[in-house]
């Protein structure tokens, strides 16, 4: 780790201001950011902590019926406020590393990291979420735009993501065994006007949705309806832990097993 | 009841107290007055010619002390390979030597090539990114059969080619094993890979070297399983310290598993460093260091034949296999794959003809050496897979083949063709163990509930046989060692009557400070709570080879168990001296002397008081004192053996392997202490089902290690693991050493490998995915997988 400056804004404004130092980095939980920092892959002149922000953490019902979760709220809170509003994502946040990663790491420092394994990108990408930031607001289909890219500018703050709760929904995760990330993942989420479905850790280019099983789940919610559905291993990771025929292979076997579980 | 103390008893471990509450002294906790900070630069590249190393700008950094590089070293000694193998045709096998710091060329990613020393670890890291160095990257040699094969690209450039030596064992015997193969009615040939394992232990490497220039005298604190042998190879072989002036100290050592026998170039570093500076300095390894520079384990590429009559008689078996010893020799690498493998070829059977062959290959990969089980590991799992598929091929039971050829109890004293002579066993007893504890009767309906699931149940069953308690020296000096393997023990009564027992094994994780106690209280009549046990300082106990081999109780306990008699005998002169009693008159039990046929006694208090109090000694015939030290130096190895089971569920959508309950049954002659028994058979079993589904050391084809953190290198958690069921009630106890004893503490990770993999074939072949023949460890979810698609 090189030295750096820490701030730990108490407000947003605060936070936004702190950021347009040169070469300020924002930190969440840290998950990613303080491994990256301790290899010396990375030299922030300052580190501005985004969890001492009391209007970005915490989960609540929205009067519209949605269920808004802070940018900064840990996993572990997620988890256990969400268990009534939003089972299956109250769910994926519990499953989310071990109890010190889940206690640590935060919605917001994952989706703007969006890592091709990571989990929320798709429970946010399957319900159609909205990522409100300090400037905008953000739909889901417009914010993942591949591997550890997202639609947020320099000094971007996620302050809230909102979700429209489906009827059902559940996530499928099939962990690498070393990491224990989702070798693939997948969020099938059952609206009344139609059913989505959100892949992660499969693809090169990060969360996708799967258009042609939700169709056929749309037309039939049942485990069955993505059976028979063809899988491309084109443009899937191929690693270690998983050929791209092997996470294809995944990606529909999970699909079915989200379907029947929600 | 159980006992509640001695040999016998389930005490729990009195080491633990202090590992619990965070109170042990491991070297990173080791801080020295007036230390400076050491960090390695490490080759990114898995083979390099080096060019000029640039350090003028790294020097003038702040907190820099001093800057180490090859040419520092090049006039020192090498550290040496600990034994000599020779090739079938006679030729001695190569040893290039093992440098300090990587002189000329680096020869494996993580190989060091400069050091800096500084005032802070940060300073100490800011100045080796200073540092330029010229490494040209030259073509690596990775793959084990290529090295062969091409010769144009060699590890070491002053060897004609890669292969350290070409082993026969037994040479002699080659001829017939192949005619014997040819006739036979039957030959089921395998080809499979153990893989390559990264040790892992809880505790990174660290040393810190001392040098005071007053006396000239040097210290180490280092992570080391065996601080005297460390001592011998810093001092005599590299640094050419006078021995007597090199104290080493390896205090609480959190997990070796072998990674931690050997001696490495940061130790003799940091003594170089803290003789340059006239100051202590210390170096503690990052996870990365030791993913990257630890000796791994493991990797062996191997073609097995067994060759049987119909009935599944075993009629011989042979072997083909290319051992990695990585880019240098560590010490006990070229034992591993040769005394430690191929003698225990003939596995628990009768089987008349074996010949193994093994070349040993340089590759530009960290060096690979012993690591627990070594070599035995490998040898069980070639045999007991390919006696699975040949139980296939043949339509016979994978038990009833195996009881069909096992060596039976009237056998024993029992001569392998491989070299050894088994003492005692009893394989069949310990299968019939199995058979209950496992409930394979129980299989058929456990396999149908897990079809209810959609789950594919497979039953694999293996036995196991280790040379343990290495060992006798004049054997293995005949094999090639350069070392005896002896130990030794040192009993220290106090005037008070309580003891300090002083070991050459050392404990890091064994519970050696509970079990040896044990021994000695059992002996002499006495509490445990008086029993002190003192390990790992060179200045403070005799000298011993370590603990590595399942060796400690059996050949240590053997050295201490001498050592309490001596200590018994003379205590028995000086009561019989008390009670004016001829010596060969005093008994001793229960930790009272008494005269034979009399109501004379005095109690151990009291003689060992008068030990050191001796006021009317007749001192010529009797000296004061209570000490004894005793040498221990086995006839033979031991030979613990067991039979075990594992069940595994296999999800047919992913390729997944749940193991659904595993059982050890095994043979380890008399135990000490029944719960750390079970605790090393525990460790073991999850460090072998690690190496069966989840660990894998890879490294791609230019030499860069893929598996270099736990991102990707897995390392088996709780929640892979089932609760297991082990058994330690067959016991035919050692009939060579005092204690009867065998040694477990390899045992689980010898055994259990194949029993997975066996149990995953199992499960596929019932669930009608025949052609699958062998899937190479580990059993990861998308190799079970991609072997399922046909």
């Amino acid at each position: 780790m090189y030295a750096f400056e820490f701030a730990r804004p108490r407000t947003i404004a605060e936070a936004v201001k702190a950021l347009k130092r040169d070469e300020a980095l924002a930190l969440g939980g840290g998950q990613t950011l303080i491994p990256t920092l301790k290899n010396r892959l990375a030299s922030p002149s300052v580190l501005v902590s985004l969890t001492g922000i009391a209007e970005m953490k915490g989960v609540c019902r929205t009067d519209d019926g949605m269920v808004a979760v802070g940018g900064g709220t840990p996993h572990a809170v997620v988890a256990r406020e969400a268990r009534k509003l939003y089972p299956a994502l109250a769910a994926l946040a519990g499953g989310i590393g071990d109890p010190a990663v889940r206690s640590r790491g935060t919605i917001g420092g994952s989706l703007a990291n969006n890592d091709p394994a990571a989990c929320y990108p798709a429970a946010v990408l399957a319900s159609g979420a909205t990522i409100v930031t300090n400037r905008r607001k953000i739909p889901a289909d417009k914010f993942f735009r591949g591997m550890f890219s997202t639609a947020l500018a320099e000094g971007e703050i996620i302050i809230e993501v909102r979700f429209p709760v489906p009827r059902k929904a559940s996530y499928q995760k099939f962990r690498q065994p070393a990491s224990r990330f989702a070798l693939t993942g997948v969020f099938v989420a059952r609206f009344d006007d139609g059913v989505r479905v959100a892949v992660t850790g499969a693809s090169e280019g990060g969360v996708y949705r799967w258009k042609e099983a939700e169709k056929a789940l749309t037309a039939a919610f049942r485990p069955s309806a993505v059976e028979g559905l063809k899988v491309s291993p084109k443009g899937m990771i191929g690693d270690l832990h998983g050929t791209p025929e092997y996470r294809a292979n995944l990606v529909r076997v999970l699909t079915a097993r989200a379907v029947a579980a929600a | 009841m159980p006992k509640d103390h001695g040999i016998g008893a389930p005490m729990t471990r009195r080491e633990d107290v202090r590992f619990l509450m965070g109170r042990g002294t491991y070297t990173d906790d080791v801080n020295v007055q007036g230390q400076a900070h050491a960090v390695f630069l490490r080759s990114q590249v898995a083979h390099g010619r080096i060019g000029k190393i640039d350090t003028r700008a790294a020097a003038k950094m702040p907190g820099v002390l001093a800057i180490f590089t090859g040419e520092d070293f090049k006039d020192v000694g090498g550290n040496p390979a600990g034994w000599f193998i020779g090739s079938r045709d006679g030729t001695p096998m190569r040893e290039p030597k093992r440098p300090v710091l990587a002189h000329g060329k680096v020869r494996h990613v993580g190989d060091a090539y400069a050091a800096v020393v500084a005032e802070t670890y940060a300073q100490a890291r800011d100045a080796a990114e200073a540092i330029v160095a010229d490494i040209r990257e030259l073509p690596a040699v990775v793959d084990m059969a290529e090295a062969v094969r091409n010769p144009k690209n060699r590890v070491h450039d002053e060897l004609p080619d890669n292969v350290c030596f070409d082993w026969g064992w037994i040479e002699d015997n080659r001829a017939k094993v192949d005619a014997a193969i040819r006739a036979a009615p039957h030959v089921t040939t395998l080809h499979l890979v153990n893989n390559r394992l990264i040790p892992n232990a809880m505790e990174p490497r660290a040393s810190i070297g001392e040098y005071n220039p007053g006396t000239g005298d040097y210290r180490l604190t280092t992570t080391s399983q065996n601080p005297h042998l460390t001592r011998l190879l810093v001092a005599a072989f590299v640094l050419g310290i006078p021995e007597h002036k090199l104290t080493v100290v390896a205090p609480d050592v959190g997990g070796g598993f072998g990674s931690k026998i050997y001696h490495y170039g940061e130790e003799a570093l940091v003594l170089a460093a803290a003789r340059r500076l006239g100051r202590p300095v210390k170096w503690t390894a990052e996870r990365s260091e030791s993913f990257l520079a630890d000796a791994h384990g493991r990797d062996h590429v191997t073609k097995i034949e067994l060759a049987c009559e119909k009935d599944g008689t075993f009629i011989a078996i042979r072997t083909e296999t290319l051992a990695n010893v990585g880019a240098y020799l560590s010490n006990f690498s070229t034992v591993t794959p040769t005394f430690l493998h191929g003698t225990l070829m003939a596995g628990n059977y009768r089987v008349p003809n074996v010949y193994v062959n093994v070349k040993t290959v340089f590759t530009n990969t960290a060096p690979v050496d012993a690591y627990r089980g070594a070599g035995r590991p490998e040898a069980t799992f070639s045999i007991e897979r390919v006696i699975d598929v040949a139980a296939r091929e043949l339509g016979i039971d994978p038990i009833e083949i195996r009881r069909r050829n096992f060596i039976t109890p009237d056998m024993f004293p029992y001569t392998t063709p491989v070299g050894l002579q088994y003492d005692t066993g009893n394989y069949g007893a310990t299968m019939d163990r199995l058979v209950e504890i496992a409930d394979i009767a129980g299989f058929e309906q456990r396999r149908a509930e897990s079809a209810r699931k959609g789950l594919l149940r497979g039953l694999g069953v293996n036995c196991y046989i280790e040379a343990c308690g290495i060992a006798p020296s004049n054997l293995v000096g005949a094999l090639g060692a350069r070392v005896g393997l002896y130990d030794a023990a040192t009993v220290r009564v106090n005037a008070t009557g309580n003891l300090s027992i002083m070991t050459g094994a050392h404990s890091h994780g064994q519970g050696h400070e509970t079990a040896f106690a044990q021994v000695v209280a059992e002996r002499l009549g006495i509490p445990e709570s008086s029993i002190e046990i003192v390990h790992g300082d060179t200045s403070k106990i005799p000298f011993g080879m370590g603990s590595y081999g399942s060796r400690s109780l059996a050949v240590c306990g053997s050295a201490i168990v001498r050592a309490t008699d001596k200590i018994i005998a003379k205590a028995k002169k000086i009561a019989a001296h008390m009670m004016e009693a001829a010596p060969e008159d005093v008994e001793f039990r229960d930790g009272k002397f008494s005269v034979v046929g009399t109501d004379k006694s005095v109690d151990w208090g009291a003689v060992c008081l008068k030990a050191y109090v001796p006021h009317n000694f007749p001192h010529e015939s009797l000296e004061p004192g209570l000490e004894e030290t005793a040498f221990y130096d086995p006839a033979n190895f031991t030979y613990p053996a067991g039979a075990y089971a594992c069940e595994v569920e296999v999800d047919p959508g992913t390729g997944k392997v749940t193991i659904a309950s595993f059982a050890a049954a095994d043979d380890f002659g008399n135990i000490v202490n029944p719960l750390i028994v079970e605790g090393q058979v525990h460790g073991g079993l999850a460090q072998g089902i690690g190496q069966a589904l989840t660990e894998g050391a890879v490294y791609d084809s230019s030499g860069q290690l893929l598996t270099a953190s736990y991102m990707d290198y897995a390392m088996p958690r709780a929640d892979d693991l089932p609760f297991f069921r082990v058994d330690h009630s067959c016991r035919t106890p050692c009939t060579h050493n005092p204690l009867g004893v065998k040694g477990c503490g390899e045992a689980g990770a010898i055994g259990s490998p194949p029993a997975v993999v066996n149990a995953v074939i199992d499960a596929l072949h019932r669930g009608g995915y025949t052609h699958v023949r062998h899937i190479d460890m580990p059993l990861s979810p998308v190799r079970v997988w991609s072997a399922m698609q046909r």
